[in-house]
């Protein structure tokens, strides 16, 4: 079984990403993507991390969600900071201390908070134990971790179980 | 009305590209440079759609995918020159 | 087409057209490099988006058939931006750039 289906989720998500790539739903390019979706993984299996299990679905669903509601909502604050007035913006440095040291989950934290416009992920440190996030009007940088700390790296660590 | 919006759309995009441009030209920095290059390729994704709309066909699809991927390898490949000074060590 | 559809293209239209705007004249206003960085990468990205939506919705209302494909190129740019972006950063921290007076906190050492 592991042999011969390294990862389903990979497998699930490369038959989707062909179905869209074809456009097409007949049974034919279903078949086509069914192989592709089983031939990608057992090749590229010894490239991969090491990636966490979801251990809860349900919740990874609500986070997405989340995501894509704070980038819409974000996204009209900073337009409106980038139209008023640029040069009364507060930027700031801050460090966040990662509570976990797995890559997968770092790279999603990671992407996440990029995604939010307000912040960029700008480093990680050697030991992975530290983000660097660069924001664009921070009020209070202590808020900013904090929020970043209990939005973000709590649901998601809380996802994969680690 | 959607030919109004598609106008309006196509002058918008065209303007920020032509902001993009400028900070091209202007700089300051090298980064500056390719991060300006790098929004230029993501508008020039957002016009092709535009334009594919505006022809009603969806023949435009693979050349705005093919723009979406060598973009970003490009910019990578750039930003990790400018970091390390080489491209694959 | 209905009406209802036609405008709903539109205003996705205008909605992306705008942010994909709003992204470059943050590229421009901004004072440093590392605010530049926030214009761009997600104000663009999500007006990119947008008008992607609108590519999808009028070429599903056109043909009659679903036309999804459009996704990919929203799902490929959400997952690369953030990846330029860090990658913009790191060389601009690596390069040393100037920042603005005002900006608390020090850019580590490459």
């Amino acid at each position: 079984m592991k042999r011969w289906l390294p990862s389903p989720m990979l497998s699930l998500m490369l038959w989707g990403l062909w179905l869209l790539l074809a456009n097409d739903f007949s049974p034919g390019q279903m078949v086509l993507g069914v192989f592709f979706a089983w031939l990608i993984p057992v090749i590229t299996e010894p490239f991969w991390l090491r990636r966490p299990r979801i251990v809860k679905p349900g919740k990874l669903v609500m986070f997405v969600l989340m995501v894509h509601r704070d980038i819409l909502v974000a996204n009209m604050a900073v337009a409106k900071l980038i139209l008023s007035s640029p040069s009364q913006l507060r930027p700031a440095f801050v460090e966040v201390p990662l509570d976990t040291d797995n890559e997968f989950v770092i790279t999603v934290l990671a992407s996440v908070v990029s995604l939010t416009p307000g912040t960029v992920s700008a480093d990680i440190s050697a030991d992975r134990r530290t983000l660097l996030v660069h924001g664009l009007d921070v009020e209070d940088s202590a808020a900013l971790v904090a929020s970043i700390k209990q939005r973000y790296e709590a649901p998601l660590k809380e996802i994969f179980g680690c | 009305m959607l030919s109004f919006a598609l106008n309006a759309a196509f002058v918008m995009v065209g303007i920020a590209m032509l902001l993009g441009s400028w900070r091209v030209l202007v700089g300051p920095s090298l980064t500056d440079r390719v991060l300006a290059l790098d929004t230029l390729y993501i508008n020039s994704i957002a016009l092709i759609v535009l334009f594919g709309i505006y022809l009603g066909t969806s023949m435009y699809f693979e050349a705005a995918l093919l723009i979406a991927l060598i973009g970003f390898v490009s910019t990578v490949a750039v930003a990790k020159y400018l970091l390390r000074g080489d491209i694959i060590e | 087409m209905s009406v209802w559809v036609e405008g709903l293209v539109a205003a996705l239209i205008l909605i992306g057209a705008g942010f994909t705007l709003v992204g470059s004249i943050g590229l421009v206003r901004l004072q440093d490099v590392y605010t530049r960085l926030h214009g761009p990468t997600k104000a663009t990205t999500l007006g990119v988006g947008g008008i992607i939506l609108a590519s999808l919705v009028f070429f599903t209302a056109q043909t009659g058939v679903l036309s999804v494909h459009e996704v990919l190129i929203t799902l490929f740019l959400f997952i690369t931006a953030p990846v330029s972006a860090h990658l913009l950063a790191k060389t601009a921290m690596h390069r040393q750039e100037k920042k603005v007076q005002s900006t608390r906190g020090e850019p580590w050492q490459q």
